[in-house]
């Protein structure tokens, strides 16, 4: 299985999420350059944290007009796996790839922390090896964070189980005082009708080591891998 | 350069080619997408002793010329375009286009 982090102009946590794969999962992995167009040697595929072109426009507005990213859409539709991390999240939805948007933070500050988030469903290629209402701790780092849909998206990610992730406390208790940056429904991250993009707000990428503070990024890398040599066997 | 061939231009001026178009565009937060930043500037303006102020909402501005080989025909469908898939997200903004001579 081969893995492939995607660098824009001012990503940021692209060698976090390379390392992660590397040292950690322990598979080869590549940085594919926004200009690529050829994805057809990868697994799966991460947008990684960062600022793609300065957060101009919208974070992740421009992001989308990358050539890379056309070939992501058809790698999706294909069933390929696409996991967007913080601007990766941002980008994802930009590109309509999932729904909604991520709008500036109801407080307005650019919020870095260690937040608590819960597992909502563990039935995604991310999350299986998780029991669903575990909560997570995992570092966020954003000033757009706060994820916000119409009322019919929102019945549409709750009535196909779809929210993956929910901000919460410590306890597991989802309150407005845990949704930092007041996302709509504490939603932390969510995925797609076919369950193969994943987008989240928090680091998981930087939360795979004791070392670090925090391994609870790890399951849903070791989710990742298992789903992807599941496939190969096939 | 002699000192009097010198001209200062501002490179927030516009050039004023004759028969070119300029549009304007105005991205507004739809109605019922929470402002953070309007409601700051709203306090803040609040502070400066101005009274009555209903609400603020912050938005965005684009002043976009257009070559002298766009017609005013095709000019707003081209600057609709624009702003629906570029310069506004559908999902949180609206967006208004003015195409002026």
């Amino acid at each position: 299985m081969k893995f492939g982090v995607v660098v824009f102009p001012g990503s940021n946590c692209d060698h976090d999420a390379y390392h992660v794969v590397s040292k950690h999962v322990g598979q080869p992995v590549d940085f594919i350059w926004h200009k690529e167009t050829n994805l057809s040697s990868y697994d799966a595929v991460i947008i990684p944290g960062g600022f793609s072109y300065g957060d101009y426009l919208r974070a992740g507005a421009l992001a989308r007009f990358s050539p890379v990213m056309n070939s992501i859409s058809e790698f999706a539709r294909r069933g390929r796996f696409v996991l967007g991390i913080c601007n990766g999240f941002q980008i994802l939805c930009e590109a309509g790839l999932l729904p909604g948007a991520l709008v500036r933070n109801r407080e307005l500050h650019f919020i870095c922390d260690h937040v608590f988030v819960r597992v909502e469903t563990a039935d995604t290629p991310y999350t299986h090896e998780l029991q669903q209402g575990a909560t997570l701790h995992l570092p966020v780092a954003h000033a757009e964070g706060n994820y916000t849909c119409g009322d019919e998206t929102l019945d549409t990610l709750q009535r196909e189980d779809r929210i993956v992730f929910r901000y919460c406390d410590s306890q597991g208790q989802t309150s407005e005082r845990a949704n930092s940056n007041g996302s709509r429904d504490f939603i932390a991250g969510i995925c797609n009708r076919e369950r193969n993009i994943l987008g989240l707000m928090p680091h998981p990428e930087r939360a795979c080591e004791d070392l670090l503070g925090s391994s609870d990024g790890s399951p849903i890398f070791r989710s990742l891998t298992a789903t992807l040599a599941s496939l190969q066997e096939r | 350069m002699a000192i009097e061939d010198f001209e200062w231009t501002s490179s927030y001026k516009l050039s004023d080619g004759a028969s070119e178009l300029r549009a304007k565009v105005y991205v507004t937060l739809k109605p019922g997408v929470l402002d953070p930043q309007g409601k700051a500037i709203h306090h803040a303006v609040e502070s400066l002793g101005f009274n009555g102020i209903e609400d603020i909402r912050q938005g965005k501005f684009f002043e976009i010329e257009l070559g002298a080989s766009v017609d005013e025909g095709s000019a707003r469908e081209q600057v609709e375009r624009m702003a629906s898939e570029v310069l506004a997200n559908p999902v949180i903004e609206n967006a208004r286009v003015e195409i002026e001579a």
